[in-house]
């Protein structure tokens, strides 16, 4: 069974703008799955269409087989979203907030009271239940548009950046809360800017780049596309240039770091050879960037060249 | 979702909850909401009603306080029906906080619904609470109950709808001022309120007769002073006909996502 079936959706705005020109992708159930893409690249207008907040040019869009445009309902019923932007009054209380939510889909309000204290502990907001939802952190907010969209439990979940200006430690506890609730059974659907958040949560990616998808994998298959990778090694005496290391191209980023790249079946060991040798002590070594967001950078600047040339 | 409650109760639970919703913010901003109308009622009253009515004698056969105070009544409703759907709606608009509503499984005329409700609510709290200042000042019997609730209500759906409409259309805070300001408040004056349109030369006679807002005010003041300035036939015929057509402009606006959708 597929969560979410996604055929030719196509979206031009009015000011002539394509967001997203024929996307297909098929989410299965049960799968935590990330939509990743630049700033503009359609994310959110292809999350605005399953959500119906945006309305699609033309495609379809299937969420676990109700047709959008023909079981409407029944399918918005199946969907919870929490959206980039924060989207609810911010003079009602968090209670309030969340009850009437699932009121709006048909929860009686004694069991939405129920499960109300059952997300917002969770949640770790019970404490500020009657508190106006202005007068909460971003972190709290974030928190609160989670707790809402999952008040009418449903079967796909679909969040839109959820963690953006969210502290290190309060992410983490929402990471722990998203995997619980896959492991129960919830699909999610992921657009992050953090790519370490999509390559620890998700099992399936999909790269959409100048409205079309430019990738669709499991995230093992995705990154063992990765060619190379960019390793620094912090060196304990200045350097005046980059050391020769056979087959390794290295540059200084400053006189104790050294950047080499690393291309797939060679040996870190060959590297630390090659600078022993040269008696070039390593204090300590890590990834310049995250795989995926490596992957992603040469992915969407392959996009965006093979378009200059087209033009 | 867990369980699976029939169509019409979920629908039913979440037209109540926007019922609830809404109530309790006329309640929550009372000082906004109910307290202004009573207080501008009561400038009414004491400067139309005991200062200028005075000097104004009978009208229709009544006494200017016991004349004007259907009037003051329904314009209270008016105001407050609108005002409350206009500013509601499009401050969920403006707050995004409609997309609670969007997302959900509500159909789009519930939607309508539930919103227009909470100004019909609006207007009947803040019509009940200008009749109680009106009781301080004149006497005010009901001729026709049936005919008062029938005016009421009908007249408050049109405005709450009206309000509704506005609020789809407007980007800014000033076009959901315009229509109040420029259509409703002159259409309210020259609808009957203070005067009877049998007391203005021919022209203005006639004219009197394409302001929708006479034929309620006038059905309104029938229910309590068994008067009209128009054919009651007609005036209910046109609250009716302005409901029903103005329901389906705000659900075919919401199905089209004017102003609400990308």
């Amino acid at each position: 069974m597929q969560a979410l079936v996604l055929r030719q959706l196509t979206k031009i705005y009015k000011n002539g703008i394509k967001a997203l020109q024929g996307i297909d992708l098929d989410v299965p159930q049960g799968d935590f799955f990330a939509l990743l893409g630049p700033n503009g690249a359609g994310k959110t207008t292809a999350i605005g269409i399953v959500t119906s907040l945006v309305t699609k040019t033309s495609g379809t869009v299937e969420v676990f087989g109700h047709d959008l445009d023909r079981e409407l309902e029944v399918a918005k019923s199946c969907i919870g979203v929490v959206p980039q932007e924060v989207n609810f009054n911010q003079f009602e209380s968090v209670e309030t907030i969340v009850v009437n939510q699932a009121g709006f889909y048909g929860i009686p309000r004694r069991l939405a009271r129920q499960r109300a204290e059952t997300y917002l502990k969770e949640l770790q907001l019970w404490d500020r239940r009657h508190s106006t939802a202005r007068s909460l952190s971003g972190g709290m907010k974030r928190r609160l548009m989670i707790a809402r969209a999952l008040m009418h439990k449903p079967e796909l979940l679909i969040l839109d950046e959820p963690t953006a200006g969210v502290d290190i430690e309060v992410r983490r506890s929402m990471w722990e809360f998203l995997r619980h609730l896959n492991a129960e059974g919830t699909t999610i659907i992921l657009t992050t800017h953090y790519l370490e958040e999509a390559e620890s949560l998700c099992r399936h990616v999909a790269i959409i780049d100048r409205g079309r998808i430019i990738e669709r994998d499991s995230m093992a298959n995705v990154l063992r596309k990765l060619q190379t990778e960019t390793f620094v090694f912090n060196v304990r005496a200045a350097l005046a240039a980059p050391p020769r290391i056979d087959g390794f191209p290295a540059k200084l980023g400053d006189d104790h770091t050294l950047e080499v790249e690393v291309a797939k079946g060679q040996s870190l060991n060959d590297i630390f050879a090659a600078l022993s040798a040269q008696g070039i002590e390593v204090d300590s070594m890590r990834n310049k960037v995250n795989r995926l967001e490596e992957l992603f950078i040469r992915l969407v600047d392959a996009g965006g060249r093979a378009e200059g040339a087209a033009k | 979702m867990s369980g699976t409650p029939s169509r019409t109760r979920t629908d039913w639970t979440g037209f109540s909850t926007i019922l609830i919703r809404e109530t309790g913010r006329i309640v929550r901003i009372w000082g906004q909401t109910i307290l202004p109308p009573a207080v501008t009622s009561t400038l009414y009253f004491v400067i139309f009603g005991s200062l200028i009515g005075r000097r104004v004698g009978q009208v229709g056969g009544h006494g200017y306080m016991q004349f004007i105070a259907p009037g003051l009544i329904m314009m209270s409703v008016i105001q407050n029906s609108y005002g409350n759907v206009v500013s509601s709606f499009f401050g969920a608009k403006f707050g995004k906080h409609i997309e609670e509503l969007l997302v959900s499984p509500l159909p789009n005329w519930l939607i309508v619904l539930g919103y227009v409700m909470g100004g019909v609510i609006r207007g009947f709290l803040v019509g009940t609470v200008v009749t109680i200042v009106s009781l301080f000042f004149t006497r005010l019997g009901v001729a026709h109950p049936f005919a008062i609730v029938a005016a009421a209500v009908l007249t408050s759906l049109v405005f709450a709808l009206g309000g509704f409409i506005n609020a789809m259309f407007a980007k800014n805070f000033d076009q959901i001022s315009w229509f109040p300001t420029f259509v409703l408040t002159p259409l309210t004056y020259l609808g009957g309120v203070f005067y009877s349109i049998t007391m203005l030369p021919t022209w203005a006679f006639r004219a009197s007769h394409l302001n929708p807002i006479l034929y309620m005010v006038s059905a309104f003041r029938y229910g309590f002073l068994n008067t009209s300035d128009v054919d009651l036939r007609l005036a209910f015929g046109i609250m009716i006909a302005a409901a029903a057509g103005m329901f389906a402009l705000a659900v075919i606006l919401m199905n089209r996502g004017a102003g609400i959708r990308d």
